[in-house]
């Protein structure tokens, strides 16, 4: 029992990732129904971004955790002013391949420039304890990293759904021309929308640089995960992404717990849930059912 | 969703208000070139395809060979389908390895190894396309990309088969005793093949079957009005497209006598979906072109020691999807139009 809840803890850990970076995506797609193959490697650049703020400038985590996600987010905004803006009124593809061109070319430079191996990241001294959580301690790093996921959901929740700014971007997302036609400045909020995206992806690298290894292809699978999770949880719906993050998380964390035979079955289980849905409700569990092509 | 990659001035986003208007590029009526320019063409395809080990390393032209009937085989869907496949590694991939293990453990001719290889990538393609073509767009593009890394972390994990990260090695080129140790006439001896394969796709795509193809593409929803069954056209196209990149994955394994897990690796079906673009999307020459330009590209940067070819194919392929959409043949034909 006490293993099985370990096991739970950890897989909230790794869907808090999945379902950061799901949300990112989600929020951007929402917005300019584009999907940011990108997001991987901004997930890559923030872990590496705190590695290189430590060891080259010798600003340590906490300043990373403020820092990398600012950064990312104001590149996200210079990529979609100068790039993705240039496309937007193409089909959403060609913006899909854009950023699957960028991110070959961000991958290939941060490797040019550090290589393929992994770097060491250690995690704050503050955080480096454990916590006792009734029945089992759990490494203090690990249950900051799920709070500040589930803050940081809850806040763009809160924000969605509770504030003017939230409504505006909502009217957006769901009736851009009416919304238009209503007096709303819907373009004022796309590229605001796709930094706070890219943001996200920043965030969430920053907190994977000291539990996974950091090197310039750490996004680069991950990215596919985090797409077969958009697509079970249906792309356009934001709760839809972030509950599939957490769920996939969960299962996968308890699939590895049976034992080295069923590693295999982890890595590809969330295809295969993907499959399903796509069989049983092919627009995502809580998408809606698009045009019929 | 349902304007194409094709339509680049009248598509609007897709952003769930109002239907999608009809996505007919202003200058399709017009698509085809004079008999005697198209003729010509054809000539000197052949003629290059026919000298083509004479002018560049062996090696450089079987591997041109091979991606282009990968791209040829992406260009069906993406062009003529309207769907773009973002996982066709792994019908290249399971095609290579299929026919590399069918070489090594029969001794089967090369020839009939790779069209084994590419039945085994056709049967992959039943389920995938099956549930991959419920949806479109960008949906469409991230299930196939999905699926692909499924079969990615399988052949991975299966070890006792693929060899796993040490790949599978020393597949034979047999054909009834034929020394084909050297290249360059490996090259020819798979040139018929390439050649059918590129016949198939140009056949289907000029058949009353490619038309309806290009039918669903521009307006599925007139396309199942008028009592076509939309997703058996698609998966059939599909499982065509399958079968077509499985032979050039299979040549490309007999070529290098060695298959390794790139072959399904996600790049490799990023990197064919570039050559389309690069090439021209829905053009059929354009994908060849695009094949022998990027291959060449990569070929001459690892010649020249550089070592981060994303770096430069990203570069070029980033600039082709701001400015040059058309792509090479794409742009020719345009060109030659208004010239003639």
């Amino acid at each position: 029992m006490v293993n099985f809840l370990q096991h739970t803890f950890n897989g909230l850990v790794g869907g808090a990732f999945l379902a950061l970076l799901a949300l990112g995506l989600a929020v951007i797609f929402g917005m300019l129904r584009v999907v940011n193959f990108a997001h991987g490697a901004i997930y890559m650049l923030g872990a590496f971004g705190a590695y290189v703020l430590l060891t080259e400038v010798g600003l340590d985590f906490w300043w990373a955790l403020l820092l990398m996600p600012l950064l990312l987010a104001l590149f996200g905004i210079a990529v979609e002013r100068l790039l993705v803006a240039r496309l937007a009124r193409l089909d959403p593809l060609y913006n899909f391949l854009l950023t699957f061109g960028l991110t070959l070319i961000l991958q290939d430079a941060v490797k040019s420039r550090y290589g393929v191996q992994s770097s060491p990241y250690d995690a704050p001294a503050l955080l480096s304890g454990t916590v006792d959580l009734g029945a089992f301690d759990f490494p203090a790093y690990r249950v900051f990293v799920l709070v500040v996921a589930l803050a940081v959901c809850g806040a763009v929740w809160w924000l969605l759904t509770r504030t003017r700014i939230g409504m505006v971007v909502r009217a957006a997302t769901e009736r851009p021309e009416l919304s238009t036609a209503l007096g709303i400045d819907v373009g004022r909020w796309v590229t605001p929308v796709f930094g706070f995206g890219i943001g996200l992806a920043g965030l969430a690298g920053v907190l994977a640089a000291p539990i996974r290894a950091v090197n310039p292809l750490m996004g680069a699978d991950l990215i596919i995960v985090v797409f077969a999770v958009v697509v079970i949880g249906g792309l356009g719906s934001i709760f839809g992404s972030v509950a599939a993050g957490f769920a996939i998380g969960l299962v996968q964390a308890w699939v590895q717990a049976l034992g080295e035979h069923w590693a295999l079955l982890s890595q590809v289980l969330v295809f295969l849930v993907m499959a399903g849905v796509l069989l049983w409700r092919p627009a995502g569990l809580f998408g809606r059912e698009e045009a019929p092509a | 969703m349902t304007e194409t990659l094709q339509d680049q001035t009248t598509g609007v986003r897709a952003d769930g208000g109002g239907p999608a208007p009809a996505p007919v590029p202003a200058d399709r009526s017009g698509t085809i070139l004079p008999r005697w320019l198209r003729w010509a063409l054809g000539v000197a395809a052949i003629a290059v395809a026919l000298v083509l080990p004479f002018n560049l390393y062996p090696t450089v032209a079987v591997d041109i060979a091979c991606w282009a009937l990968f791209a040829v085989a992406v260009d069906l869907l993406l062009g003529y389908t309207g769907l773009m496949s973002f996982g066709h590694a792994a019908f290249w991939g399971t095609s290579a390895y299929a026919t590399g293990l069918a070489a090594v453990g029969w001794g089967l001719p090369f020839p009939l190894a790779v069209l084994l290889g590419a039945l085994a990538a056709t049967l992959l393609a039943v389920p995938i396309g099956y549930l991959a073509v419920k949806r479109v767009g960008i949906y469409f593009a991230m299930v196939t990309l999905a699926f692909a890394q499924m079969v990615y972390y399988i052949a991975n994990q299966w070890r006792s088969v693929t060899g796993g990260e040490n790949g599978l090695q020393q597949v034979p080129r047999e054909l009834f005793g034929l020394d084909l140790s050297d290249e360059f006439y490996y090259y020819y001896a798979a040139l018929p093949l390439v050649a059918g394969g590129l016949f198939l796709v140009w056949r289907t795509v000029h058949s009353p079957f490619g038309r309806v193809l290009v039918a669903i593409r521009d307006n599925p929803a007139r396309a199942r009005a008028l009592g076509y069954p939309v997703h058996r056209y698609k998966l059939a196209a599909f499982l065509l497209s399958a079968f077509t990149a499985g032979l050039g994955g299979g040549l490309f394994a007999v070529g290098h006598r060695f298959v390794s897990l790139d072959v399904l690796h996600w790049t490799t079906s990023g990197k064919a979906v570039i050559v389309v673009v690069l090439g021209g999307i829905g053009t059929l020459w354009g994908p060849v072109l695009g094949a022998a330009g990027v291959i060449r590209l990569e070929d001459w940067l690892s010649f020249a020691g550089f070592e981060q070819i994303g770096l430069v194919t990203g570069a070029v392929f980033v600039t082709a999807v701001l400015v040059f959409r058309r792509g090479l043949y794409g742009t020719l034909r345009h060109w030659l139009r208004r010239r003639s």
